[in-house]
């Protein structure tokens, strides 16, 4: 009785709080069906957005991921005196608003930042231009795959690559064909979800980006316009694209948890 | 023996690794929050005062920090029950639950702030029912909360579901033998072991709440004073070109999440503490 109760409970918390949205998303994307919602895709606005953050996550998520694996290689296979405190600083990004994280670059770099007039002089733009977003899409995705790698990492412990090192491979070598053939699972896994709120983020590239149509606007900013312009057919076909996107990432995430018999945080 | 072998480590790659980790982090993350504190820190004292204490400053911490308690608490009941369920009962579509769970994680904020105000406004397939009993979702701070509770539920479920896992069942069994009645068990035995996990979970789901913008911005409406939220403020200041007061509510919610991540610290500390002392009694 009270498990049938408790099971109700649960699903209909579920059912209305994550799956209704979501449900919501695709129906509302495919209400005049599927011509309207690829015809959404040729307007040369969603077009650049859709490019955009392509962009965005193509240049963020390898920067990110050799981060990841050079912080996860000092702070697993080596002592240091502040090794504790690195840790807490990589993961600071998931501590601070995304507001804040766009604010804290504007204040770097734009007109009255500190470096504001130095860039005005030599005519870059970096606020309001698409190197503001890529800064701030890396401040919000930093830690993903260094908090992936560096448990497993630690978990591993030193001793095969010490032996390939003592029976005489190289340091790239070493990394190559017996570090990264353990890790490949840990490493993809923080890849996908670095990958998936690189092109979600929202909060933080709102800030830096200016919202100027078809040159920094990215996708779930192109849906905040497109809802504002009551163009509902047009937010929901590039909400449902991103959706697709979450939806994928879900399924793979949930693959490789199988597949590793681990469940990371 | 382990002092010997940490005298010299032979894997190549220790200097070039923490030198670019170090380098990286300072430029991305540790130059750019010092910019902030520093624009805040220069700032004339009374006027960051002022703009921290102005009315609508207020409050917007009252709606953000008042939304945001409401919503963690929400969650830290449904959340454990959701838990509860995944570990111990079986039953069909467990594992499609099971997964959906990280849904918040990996759909994007304004993607959820969409749909849910899609979903509960006046016409939505929830809102529909709601309006007649008098309750306004969408727009109003009912709709922040909902936002808020979608987004902060997997940190509940996620830390207290390894809990619940963990708790051995015999202790349960024992009472129940000596005669304890299902409440008292919950309350006496049940809960206490995994208090630190839903703590945690808790000032989790707390923390990225305050911060929240993307899925907030869409249900809100946006009113001064009555729906707008502390990041949005920020937003407000900086598209009129008030650098230093957006630096300065910048400055407040940095504060806040320092404490979030101190308190988080503590109590996953406590929870360790809790468990290897269980473990040695």
């Amino acid at each position: 009785m009270i498990r049938i109760l408790l099971i109700g409970i649960a699903l209909t918390f579920i059912g209305g709080l994550l799956f209704a949205p979501l449900a919501m998303v695709f129906v509302s994307g495919l209400e005049h069906g599927l011509g309207a919602w690829f015809h959404s895709f040729t307007d040369s606005d969603t077009g650049a957005a859709i490019r955009l953050t392509l962009l965005t996550a193509a240049i963020v998520v390898p920067l990110n991921t050799v981060f990841g694996i050079c912080a996860a290689w000092c702070i697993a296979k080596f002592e240091f005196p502040g090794k504790s405190m690195l840790v807490t600083l990589i993961d600071l990004p998931l501590a601070v608003s995304p507001v804040v994280s766009g604010l804290i670059y504007v204040l770097m770099f734009g007109l009255q930042g500190w470096f504001g007039a130095w860039l005005q002089d030599h005519d870059i733009s970096i606020i309001y231009a698409v190197p503001g977003i890529v800064l701030a899409t890396m401040f919000v995705t930093f830690p993903y795959v260094a908090r992936e790698l560096i448990p497993l990492m630690q978990q591993m412990g030193n001793d095969e690559e010490e032996a390939a090192i003592t029976l005489g491979a190289g340091g790239w070598f070493t990394f190559f064909h017996v570090t990264l053939p353990r890790i490949r699972w840990g490493l993809a896994y923080g890849v996908i979800l670095c990958n998936a709120r690189a092109m979600g983020e929202f909060g933080a590239v709102s800030v830096v980006s200016g919202h100027i149509r078809g040159l920094t606007n990215t996708m779930p900013l192109h849906i905040e316009i497109l809802y504002q312009e009551y163009n509902y057919v047009g937010a929901f076909a590039v909400a449902s694209l991103l959706s697709l996107l979450a939806v994928v990432t879900l399924i793979v995430k949930t693959m490789l948890e199988w597949r590793t018999g681990i469940r990371h945080h | 023996m382990i002092s010997l072998r940490r005298e010299r480590s032979v894997i190549p790659g220790f200097g070039i690794t923490l030198g670019f980790t170090t380098f990286f982090l300072c430029a991305i993350v540790l130059l750019p929050l010092t910019a902030l504190v520093m624009k805040g820190a220069s700032m004339d004292f009374a006027r960051f005062i002022q703009v921290i204490t102005a009315p609508r400053a207020l409050a917007s911490y009252r709606l953000t920090f008042g939304a945001s308690l409401t919503a963690a608490t929400i969650n830290i009941v449904f959340g454990f029950i959701v838990a509860w369920v995944l570990v111990r009962y079986r039953f069909p579509g467990r594992r499609f639950v099971d997964a959906i769970i990280d849904m918040p994680f990996a759909l994007p904020t304004a993607v959820s702030g969409l749909a849910l105000t899609a979903v509960f406004a006046g016409n939505g397939w929830i809102g529909q029912y709601l309006e007649p009993l008098g309750i306004k979702v969408a727009y109003t701070p009912i709709g922040i909360t909902l936002a808020l509770t979608l987004i902060g539920m997997p940190f509940v479920v996620r830390t207290v579901q390894p809990a619940l896992q963990e708790l051995p069942k015999d202790v349960e069994e024992a009472a129940a033998t000596l005669g304890a009645r299902p409440v008292y068990i919950f309350f006496r035995v049940i809960l206490p072991a995994v208090l630190p996990a839903v703590l945690t979970g808790f000032t989790l789901a707390f923390a990225r709440a305050v911060g929240e913008y993307g899925s907030v911005t869409f249900i809100a409406g946006n009113i001064p004073l009555h729906t707008e939220i502390t990041p949005l403020l920020i937003i407000i200041r900086l598209e009129e070109y008030d650098y230093a007061a957006a630096a300065a509510l910048g400055c407040v919610m940095l504060a806040v999440s320092f404490l979030m991540l101190l308190t988080i610290n503590l109590l996953q500390h406590w929870g360790r503490r809790r468990l290897t002392g269980g473990a040695r009694a």
